[in-house]
């Protein structure tokens, strides 16, 4: 029983990165119908700008004599302004990559995806070298063991920042004057501008969104596994854009619980069975959902006027 | 205008594509420079592991060009190194070997380093009859019928059950668990020679847990709680240092808390950068202990610290020894004719005569399989990150 639970513990790990990338694929997805192929490497962005937020702050708190600043909230700080920067990085690339090609094909659109995450990691490659860096260890881990699962602070934090960031967008989109002019921009793309809604506004807002949340992936995933590569945003990118689509058309809930899914069935597949069957048993499986379900969990069906 | 353009760029193309392969044909005209290719990571995974062999390289040329060139049967030679990324993947250490085979035309090549790359590689090297030495690849494989294929480290057949015995003797450890990357030709290579002289020791299902993971793998939760449950005693983790650290640092955090046991390919300047404190205290067999080296040894530590700031790992003595193997088995082959193929038969007939030379990682003589028969050294990381001398075992 203890062995099931530390595994959902794991997996509730895990699942959380997915699910907070899968977002920003899908919100960018669900309102301007676009793949952004570069958001897996936003997060590599991220997690690389948390960590020059954090080594900068932590060199400006010795140097300032603060050492009574608290790990949580440099974490806090490193987190926000992290997000912050990346934002901006996101609405560049919309502004950049992606507005000029609105009325190419989606096609266009999807391979300009590509091709600026590839600048940016081959970027990063060129800027920082090959060598890898070690996230700096921002909060001390404290262990512990409630009936045999063992849990650290870090686990807990991750989960937990990750929920509220969820329900943070969740809110916004439902509850705000933005959010409502998002949902409508999904409804429908080509009239919803005609009422006066700003469509490059709500574009870049979108961009901005989902590449905070991909920021704030990236310094959780530092502080789990504190060895950042200039590809680590490839093969988590694809599967949350998996996710993504798993969970419906620009579905918050559904990304989030797509994602969720997704850690769950990789983290049980890896102890049941040899891990390298892990990704041929997950995708087998999301097959199979899509199969039934083609529109995802909480997708609905296109009106005719699909763009790809 | 439009095709005025097109014609320009295309006369444009034309003449650089012709600019190189006539810059390519020229220098091997000149019969007074021997090339040595290396083939080494500098990108992907184990970027230090490249920089150590281009370093180590380097340091080489030097003392050469200081001498006024290699000395072969009384004439002198210029030699020029070709140092060539293999982005740490089979597929380019291959693409790279041909390259610098067939359109460099090197006399000998150094590396792959990682057998991922160089059992892949010794194929087409050994194909285009070219010497190939190996300073890191300790998987049989990689020599394995292959006359123009040698290596500089143990191999893994031999680190395996020198890390069992360690294991059994310091830990008085019964049951181990391995994780390893399956997708990868040494962790699983040595994976595979671990569990066999573990079991052969202690005995059927005394592995209790090999568990494995796909490169750039980065949660290996799953199987560290299954290696937990397992009741094992020992963790072996024949892995690189980026995941290295990963490993040992998600262990702790579950709750694992017994000895993690490493292999030569933890023996990286990075990995103290990487995993920190936590693997402080950890044991791994290598190929040399740089804290407490002497003769010659020291020398080069000192030499190459003072030039670039660090401690070379294994990789950086490694490649020394295999770049003055390669000057005496070019120096012992007498003549360099000018013709290509003649010489690399010559300086590979030579290679396989040298007997009992004395590197900075111990006594060699090969074997016919192209392998050293050399000790190995069990390394403890010291509280102060240092990679200490444990002990030494010796082939019987």
């Amino acid at each position: 029983m203890a062995f099931f639970l530390q595994n959902v513990v794991n997996a509730l790990q895990w699942g959380s990165f997915y699910a907070l990338i899968a977002l920003g694929y899908s919100m960018v997805y669900g309102v301007l119908l676009l793949f952004n192929f570069a958001h897996g490497d936003i997060f590599m962005v991220g997690a690389y700008v948390g960590f020059f937020v954090a080594t900068s702050l932590l060199l400006l708190v010795s140097y300032l004599g603060l050492v009574s600043l608290p790990g949580w909230l440099v974490l806090v700080l490193v987190i926000l302004v992290a997000m912050l920067i990346t934002a901006f990085v996101g609405v560049a690339v919309e502004r950049i990559g992606y507005r000029p090609l609105r009325q190419a094909p989606r096609a266009s659109a999807a391979i300009t995806g590509l091709m600026i995450g590839i600048i940016f990691e081959t970027g990063n490659l060129a800027l920082l070298g090959a060598t890898r860096l070690s996230f700096p260890e921002l909060i001390e881990t404290t262990t512990y063991t409630v009936g045999g699962v063992t849990l650290t602070n870090k686990r807990i934090m991750i989960v937990v920042v990750s929920l509220l960031l969820m329900f943070a967008l969740h809110q916004f989109v439902q509850r705000t004057k933005w959010g409502m002019a998002m949902r409508a921009m999904a409804y429908d793309f080509a009239v919803v501008p005609l009422m006066g809604v700003p469509l490059n506004t709500i574009a870049a807002l979108t961009f901005a969104l989902g590449s905070g949340l991909a920021a704030a992936a990236g310094i959780l995933f530092g502080v789990a596994y504190p060895v950042l590569s200039p590809y680590m945003g490839i093969a988590v990118g694809w599967k949350a854009f998996v996710a993504a689509i798993l969970g419906g058309r620009g579905s918050i809930l559904g990304a989030a619980l797509a994602g969720f899914l997704l850690g769950f069935i990789e983290i049980f597949v890896a102890t049941i069975f040899p891990s390298t069957l892990r990704d041929l048993i997950a995708f087998s499986i999301i097959l199979v959902i899509l199969v039934f379900r083609p529109h995802g969990f909480f997708g609905e069906a296109h009106t005719s006027r699909l763009r790809l | 205008m439009k095709k005025v353009t097109i014609s320009l760029i295309v006369m444009l193309l034309l003449t650089v594509v012709l600019a190189a392969c006539g810059g390519a044909a020229a220098p091997s005209a000149a019969t007074n420079t021997i090339k040595i290719g290396v083939n080494a990571p500098m990108t992907g995974d184990i970027p230090k592991v490249g920089e150590g062999t281009k370093y180590s390289a380097e340091m080489w040329l030097e003392d050469v060009k200081a001498a006024g060139g290699l000395d072969v049967g009384g004439t002198k030679y210029d030699v020029e190194l070709v140092i060539e990324d293999n982005e740490a993947k089979a597929e380019s250490a291959t693409a790279v070997t041909t390259k610098l085979i067939s359109q460099d035309e090197v006399l000998a090549m150094v590396g792959p380093q990682s057998s991922k790359q160089a059992v892949p590689a010794g194929e087409v090297a050994n194909n285009l009859k070219t010497l190939m030495v190996s300073p890191w690849s300790t998987n049989p494989n990689t020599t394995l019928d292959r006359p123009f294929v040698f290596r500089t480290p143990f191999l893994d057949p031999f680190q395996g059950p020198v890390l069992v015995n360690f294991a059994t003797e310091e830990f008085g450890a019964t049951k181990a668990a391995v994780l390893y990357d399956v997708a990868s030709d040494y962790p699983k290579g040595l994976a595979e020679f671990f569990k066999s002289a573990w079991e052969e020791l202690h005995g059927e299902g005394s592995v209790v847990a090999f568990e494995s993971f796909t490169t750039n793998d980065t949660d290996f939760s799953a199987q560290l709680t299954t290696i937990k449950d397992s009741g094992a005693e020992v963790l072996f983790a024949p892995q690189y240092y980026n995941e290295v650290a990963l490993i040992v640092q998600q262990a702790r955090e579950l709750g694992y808390d017994g000895p993690i046991l490493g292999s030569d390919s933890w023996g990286s300047a990075e990995l103290m950068n990487l995993c920190g404190d936590a693997c402080k205290g950890l044991f791994f067999s290598t190929h040399y202990a740089a804290a407490g080296a002497t003769g010659a040894t020291k020398e080069f530590i000192d030499r190459y610290n003072e030039k670039y700031g660090y401690v070379p790992d294994d990789v950086g003595a490694l490649t020394w020894d295999t770049m003055l193997l390669i000057q005496k088995a070019i120096q012992d082959c007498g003549t360099i004719t000018g013709d290509i193929a003649v010489d690399r038969q010559c300086v590979r007939d030579a290679m396989a005569e040298i007997k009992d030379f004395e590197g900075i990682t111990g006594s060699m003589t090969f074997t016919e399989e192209g392998d050293p028969v050399k000790c190995a050294v069990i390394v403890k990381i010291s509280d102060a990150g240092e990679f200490e001398f444990y002990k030494q075992v010796c082939p019987e």
